[in-house]
């Protein structure tokens, strides 16, 4: 296939995940901010989201403090601002339209109406714009182009393009709200202590991870056993380790003579997950692990362009 | 449909029958779905010069255009019979020049022509074909006589909507289709594949065979999507291709891979940047190149505007009988050479009631519709003739015809024409029907899609 238009439904499906993760983001502070709650507690955990995402900046250039409201409406209708939510829906469809002979029509017509929705609410959204239901909106839009993606496309190369597009979307979304939410968490600090039930609960929601931690974990909520969820389980869709193994098999899936190494990598980087136990992630220190992770991913990236994507200049 | 007023066209009793039955408000409510339907499918065009994405539909009418049996076939008859002189002259003006030799047509009319092109001198094209898809403008004038009104030979565009009207009518009253025997249309993008492979380079087995388009942005674009994701091959953009030893491949995720036909949506001008327009930032440098050494076929060929231009257009009929030694089915509709000083005479006499168009333009710019024109507006036109004479032709103001259509509350009478999509391969092949235009503003003649034209579903009628 076409290294361009490889390249195109990579990033569709980047985009897609993006506005999910940021969706699920808002979603899981919004409902905290509509329980009685300290309101410190609320904007600290989303000063920590925003800087690990790297929206602050250009949220303060707008605003003058982090404020719940302003911030919602920010990172999911601002117009102007590359990395909301409306721009991500904005993005993917691009990025659709540019491919759209290699996507099915199902899966054109979900991108291409959730971008034509999208636009007429943000045009309709007032300060009091009902943020809730948009995000509940876009969670919903980005399961329905999953399914339409998983559902009606041929497993071929551009299945799988698409695929790890997702998949190092969502590692690198992970990873960055572990960073947000991280304590500085000790070896042998799991002994019953709860430091921030709030925060810890507000993460488990935003990846849908709550109901399924009382599932595994048939207990209270506590750091360690949080972060060893989002990490280490195999069977969470959103840990890390599931996020890398479904990037290797796709990685491996679409081998071209360059990518020996790109898929080595992407092997290690599962393997390292694969053979690592809770308490040497706590030895390296939280911090340093995901700071560690999130930069083989943005490497891994980097050898994907470079392998598939935008070839160097054959002559 | 009608002959005269109150007369109405045999072929259409039983589609006003059907219309007659249908309650007050249906047909309001189903036009309202298409164009529900045409933005989520994404059946657009891009607006230029308009904010980022900014993206129109173009207006669907839901009252079909009928042509009976026996017209189509004359007119299938005549049509082909015009693209096989027109690909005979494109081939001979790029050879022998014949046509030139023996007086037909002014030299200087076609080797001064900007769409002329010297680097297609004594280059031979598999099949001697050119002119691959040629969308060919056909009007009725005044006695009902169908008569070609321009040839459009370049990159025509326009049968995206064929099909995809086609397919929305269907959607929306299938009833229709079982009371009318319609003729299909939607193989057209296995005949245009078949063709299109059919003229790929010599030796080559199995070609590889893709469509080269400018980019999402182009105003086309939906249709070049369209039409690749139709026929299952690669949409291109010049940045994907380069050329290397004199072969042309595309950039893939599993290296390069060779190309053998570009069916290409994009002008001449911009194909090479190393032979035309060096700012060309779509074209593949080297293309020619490959091109002249027989490596790549690029459909239509380089060069076919020598033959769509109008200045060009009042010899076609002559073309026919010169190469086939026929006389023509179709004829044309009369036109003026102002380069011609009886011609000139008599137009700048009767500019009131006559057409006159610009010899290069298109799109339905840079015209004078006479009746429908000021005083000034016609004088302002008239300084601009005299100034360049050699650059307008003149035609007589047809009264194109109509065809009821949906306007408001009902329906109404509206000015329409046709663009039948005619390819040339292994065989002169037409898909029965084609792209109906019409004018969507009340009185206008205009019925190009920038100038606020609408299109309609075609449908031929089998015996």
């Amino acid at each position: 296939m076409l290294s361009r238009t490889a390249d195109h439904l990579y990033w569709m499906s980047r985009y897609i995940e993006r506005a999910e993760s940021l969706a699920r983001l808002v979603d899981a502070h919004y409902r905290m901010s509509l329980l009685p709650h300290d309101d410190d507690t609320l904007a600290e955990s989303l000063t920590s989201t925003m800087t690990a995402l790297h929206m602050a900046e250009a949220y303060l250039e707008k605003h003058d403090a982090i404020e719940p409201r302003a911030v919602f409406e920010f990172v999911s209708l601002d117009r102007e601002y590359s990395g909301s939510i409306f721009s991500c829906l904005r993005a993917a469809r691009e990025n659709a339209r540019a491919v759209r002979g290699s996507l099915t029509s199902e899966l054109w017509e979900t991108l291409n109406s959730t971008w034509l929705d999208a636009r007429s609410l943000a045009a309709r959204s007032s300060p009091h714009a009902d943020i809730g239901q948009f995000v509940e909106w876009v969670k919903e839009r980005s399961h329905l182009t999953r399914g339409v993606t998983i559902g009606t496309m041929l497993r071929d190369e551009a299945f799988h393009f698409s695929r790890i597009g997702t998949f190092l979307e969502r590692a690198d979304s992970t990873a960055r709200i572990l960073t947000a939410h991280q304590t500085d968490l000790k070896p042998g600090a799991d002994a019953g202590s709860v430091p921030d039930p709030f925060q810890w609960s507000v993460l488990l929601r935003a990846l849908s991870a709550f109901e399924v931690y009382r599932r595994v974990y048939r207990d209270v909520i506590t750091p360690v056993k949080v972060a060893q969820l989002l990490i280490l389980r195999d069977d969470m869709p959103r840990s890390l380790i599931r996020c890398c193994k479904e990037v290797y098999s796709n990685i491996k899936s679409i081998a071209n003579e360059h990518s020996a190494e790109t898929e080595r990598r992407a092997g290690e980087m599962h393997a390292m997950l694969h053979f690592t136990r809770m308490e040497n992630i706590l030895e390296t220190g939280l911090p340093e692990f995901l700071s560690q992770f999130l930069s083989r991913v943005n490497d891994l990236g980097d050898r994907i362009a470079s392998d598939f994507l935008v070839p160097p200049a054959e002559a | 449909m009608y002959v005269s007023e109150g007369i109405e066209r045999a072929h259409y009793h039983s589609y006003k029958k059907w219309l007659a039955d249908q309650p007050g408000d249906r047909l309001s409510q189903k036009r309202a779905e298409a164009d529900a339907l045409f933005h989520r499918v994404g059946i657009t065009f891009a607006v230029y010069g308009q904010e980022e994405g900014a993206e129109r539909l173009i207006p669907f009418d839901i009252v079909p255009r009928v042509l009976p049996h026996e017209e189509w076939v004359r007119l299938e008859t005549g049509l082909k019979q015009r693209v096989r002189a027109l690909n005979a002259f494109i081939h001979d003006i790029y050879h022998d020049q014949q046509i030139l030799k023996a007086g037909v047509i002014p030299a200087e009319q076609v080797l001064c022509n900007s769409q002329y092109r010297p680097e297609m001198q004594g280059v031979d094209v598999p099949g001697g074909i050119y002119a691959h898809i040629a969308g060919i403008d056909i009007v009725r004038d005044d006695a009902g006589e169908f008569r070609v009104l321009e040839d459009n030979l370049r990159v025509p565009s326009g049968v995206s909507y064929m099909l995809e009207n086609r397919k929305m009518m269907m959607r929306l009253f299938p009833e229709l289709f079982s009371e009318h025997r319609v003729a299909p249309v939607d193989h057209y993008p296995d005949v245009l594949l078949d063709n299109l492979r059919s003229v790929a380079p010599t030796g080559v087995a199995d070609p590889t065979v893709v469509l080269m388009t400018a980019g999402a942005h182009n105003s086309a674009y939906f249709e070049h999507a369209f039409l690749a994701q139709q026929m299952g091959i690669e949409l291109v953009e010049g940045q994907d291709l380069f050329v290397r030893d004199e072969a042309v491949f595309m950039r893939t995720t599993q290296g390069p891979q060779r190309v053998d036909v570009i069916y290409r949506r994009i002008d001449d001008d911009f194909l090479d940047p190393l032979v035309f327009r060096p700012d060309s930032m779509l074209g593949v440098p080297g293309l020619l190149t490959a091109y002249r050494a027989g490596r790549i076929t690029i459909a239509n060929a380089i060069g076919t505007g020598v033959a769509d231009d109008k200045s060009i257009y009042p010899y076609v009929p002559e073309m026919i009988r010169f190469y086939l030694g026929q006389s023509p089915i179709i004829g044309n509709v009369h036109t003026w050479m102002l380069r011609k000083k009886e011609d000139l005479d008599y137009v700048l006499a009767n500019l009131k009631d006559l057409v006159v168009k610009e010899v290069h333009g298109a799109g339905g710019y840079g015209m004078l519709i006479g009746p429908a024109s000021t005083t000034a507006e016609i004088e302002a036109f008239r300084k601009q003739i005299i100034a360049t004479p050699e650059r307008y032709i003149a035609q007589p103001t047809l009264a194109l015809s109509t065809c009821p259509t949906f306007a408001g509350q009902g329906l109404s009478p509206r000015h329409i024409d046709l663009r039948p999509f005619v390819l040339s391969g292994r065989d002169v092949t037409i898909v029965p029907g084609g792209l109906t235009r019409v004018a969507l503003r009340e009185g206008s003649l205009v019925v190009n899609s920038s100038q606020g034209g609408g299109t309609k579903d075609t449908w031929v009628l089998e015996d």
